[in-house]
């Protein structure tokens, strides 16, 4: 026999299987972990001691620990969330209280640290009132967007064939728009109001959604473990359920909290053109609307709703990158 | 092979053979060719008898795991039948392919993409007795079970995820997990070809062993012959999805009839630098399997070609009356009209 006979012997060679590959050859030295001086069982791995075994999340929370930058931002976010839960506890003033005098005042006039609006009111009060509305407008949507989007395209990329073009092709007509003009349109059709908005912007992004969940769903699809469950009986349900979900949530989840800063600045943007909460209910893009025609008198603080909006953006972009970040962990 | 304990899932004895093929055929349909389509395996027969391991080898493309996949029904074929221990699949009265998949696992080729990136590796192979009806404390016990039959440490290997592990140790995995279900016979598709030859070693002596341990019928498939050679019982050389010889190990390696399988045989390297391979025994690629050559699907590539094989397809026949070895070749067929057809 040519060949490898030095490493896989030859079949009259060896007729006990116990016997290490070793054996023949005297050169021969470990190997993957296999001990040669233990003779039964050769084939026994050894598990490199110092390895600490560490599941996914865990390992996407010790890289997220070990992130300052992303752990400020964070800090910044949750911040702003736990003011806008306890706004009634922190703010100073009742948001809705007018002052004919109190008007257009600037930062630190009679007690108002950031001044007042055009009809008197507390900037910060309603500043920190705002950011209910806001927040609320970034996350509902994006959730139900990831939930809708998520399970539409995990179906079509799983089942693929004509469900899945059947599927892609209506979220491409929903693409075809801009997400600003869609979100316009759709708002403007059913008229304007907080819920409205919110199924403004979820319709905005499901297709997005949808095709992250699909493309993830696809790749994995074509995976020889999916196809190894098929083999073992496996009904397609329970592939989707527990060889496909886990290995789809990451992408959806990134790019999921990446849609929060753009939702908070879509929904800003309805409210500015009123398409959004109605007044006297305190938003940012209202506030930024109604205060536009002031920033004359009092430019600073007519930028504060903007400059919330801006912080509050940013913030969860940066949060979302190092999420993205820490859950790029190879597997 | 072994003489075979009582299986209380064994129906037709041990004369009956644990599968056979007839015909199969499965021709993959190209997008935009005008109906033209890939002819993956073509009219392929053959059988597989209890408790032997039966060797594919071919080139790259040739239909190995096309036909791996066929005999799991995860491909369908077009045409042709499968009998498992004596019931056709997938056909009333028969066996179920669901029940198939009980009796017939497959390990995978690629270790890195056929376990589940964010699995533990236990509960990939706790997942197929999960499915088939264990409870989920029963299917964790059998994979501990399983890792440790393979030679891995359950304690120490089953909480980690894949690329926690080497390939050995990976493709070590996906055997407990082709196992755990408690298969008859298992595909290995190519199992041993993507890793080092020193852990190839030690995984087919590992295939080797729970082949004796549990009763095992193996269908190996794989292109290195020395591998092949090893492990096999009877080998099926396959071409272009065609069956170009199918005979006992000894036979092939001893005395090859067809030419592809000669050449095969001479293009293993030499490890002998006095005995150098100048030439190479075939070249080029395999002709496009969209519209293999009209006749012998080999003629385009063989040194023997002659006008009788583009005329007609040589068919699968016995040489010198040996019934257990045959080969698709004009050359072995003395009514052929091959000018070298008497010799043979």
């Amino acid at each position: 026999m040519t060949g490898y006979s030095s490493v896989i012997p030859a079949k009259a060679g060896i007729e006990d299987d116990a016997m290490p590959v070793a054996a023949l050859d005297p050169r021969f030295r470990g190997g993957d972990g296999v001990t040669t001086t233990r003779p039964e069982p050769f084939f026994e791995e050894q598990a490199a001691p110092a390895t600490r075994v560490r599941g996914y999340w865990q390992s996407v929370f010790y890289r997220l620990r070990h992130d300052p930058v992303t752990l400020v931002f964070a800090a910044i976010v949750l911040l702003i969330v736990l003011a806008a839960i306890c706004a009634p506890l922190i703010a100073p003033f009742d948001p809705y209280k007018e002052s004919i005098v109190g008007r257009l005042k600037p930062f630190g006039w009679r007690g108002h640290p950031l001044g007042t609006d055009e009809l008197g009111r507390d900037m910060l009060s309603r500043l920190i009132y705002g950011g209910r509305v806001s927040l609320l407008m970034g996350v509902v949507p994006v959730l139900i967007a990831s939930l809708v989007g998520g399970v539409l395209g995990v179906i079509g990329g799983f089942v693929g064939g004509r469900i899945n073009t059947a599927i892609m092709r209506t979220m491409d007509v929903f693409y075809a728009f801009p997400s600003v003009l869609l979100a316009v349109a759709i708002a403007g059709a059913m008229g304007g109001g907080m819920a409205n908005g919110m199924l403004a912007l979820t319709l905005v992004f499901i297709p997005p959604m949808c095709r992250v969940a699909e493309s993830a769903t696809t790749q994995i699809r074509a995976l020889d473990f999916i196809e190894a469950a098929r083999a073992s009986g496996a009904r397609t349900t329970t592939i989707i359920r527990y060889h496909v979900l886990g290995n789809v949530l990451g992408p959806v989840f990134i790019y999921a909290s990446s849609l929060v800063s753009v939702s908070i600045l879509l929904a800003s943007g309805l409210s500015f053109l009123g398409l959004g909460v109605r007044p006297p209910v305190p938003d940012w893009g209202l506030m930024l609307s109604t205060l536009r025609q002031s920033i004359y008198v009092v430019p600073f603080v007519c930028a504060l709703p903007g400059l919330a909006i801006f912080i509050t953006s940013i913030c969860c972009n940066l949060v979302s990158d190092g999420l993205r970040a820490a859950m790029d962990v190879r597997m | 092979m072994t003489a075979l304990a009582h299986d209380p899932r064994d129906r037709g004895g041990l004369q009956q053979p644990m599968l056979i093929a007839r015909d199969l055929r499965k021709h993959f349909p190209v997008k935009g060719s005008g109906g033209k389509s890939v002819k993956a395996v073509d009219d392929v027969s053959f059988t597989v008898g209890k408790g032997e391991t039966l060797g594919v080898v071919g080139e790259s493309g040739c239909g190995k795991s096309t036909l791996a996949r066929l005999m799991l029904h995860l491909v369908k074929p077009d045409a042709g039948e499968l009998v498992f221990d004596g019931d056709p699949v997938a056909l009333d009265p028969g066996i179920a392919v669901d029940a198939l998949r009980r009796q017939v696992q497959m390990v995978f080729q690629d270790s890195y993409s056929s376990l589940n990136p964010r699995m533990p590796v236990r509960d990939s192979v706790a997942f197929g007795p999960f499915v088939q009806g264990k409870g989920k404390n029963e299917a964790r016990h059998i994979a501990r079970d399983m890792l440790g039959k393979v030679g891995l440490d359950p304690d120490a290997f089953g909480p980690r995820y894949p690329h926690e592990l080497s390939g050995g140790q990976k493709q070590r995995v996906n055997i407990a997990r082709a196992l755990a279900t408690g298969p008859r016979m298992v595909i290995l598709d190519e199992p041993v070809s993507a890793l080092d030859k020193s852990i190839e070693a030690q995984v087919l002596n590992l295939l080797r062993a729970l082949k004796r341990q549990f009763n095992l019928t193996y269908v190996f498939i794989s292109h290195d012959l020395n591998v092949v050679q090893y492990l096999s019982d009877r080998v099926l050389v396959m071409y272009l999805g065609r069956v170009v010889e199918l005979g006992p190990i000894d036979a092939i390696f001893e005395q090859p009839l067809h030419p592809y399988t000669r050449a095969l045989l001479a293009s293993r390297p030499s490890m002998d630098p006095a005995h150098r391979i100048a030439q190479p025994p075939i070249t080029g690629d395999p002709p496009n399997p969209i519209d293999p050559p009209s006749g012998c699907r080999f003629r385009t590539r063989c040194p023997f070609a002659e006008r009788v094989c583009e005329m007609t397809d040589p068919a699968l026949g016995p040489w010198q009356g040996r019934q257990s070895h045959t080969a698709a070749c004009h050359m072995h067929n003395p009514g052929s009209g091959h000018s070298l057809a008497a010799s043979g």
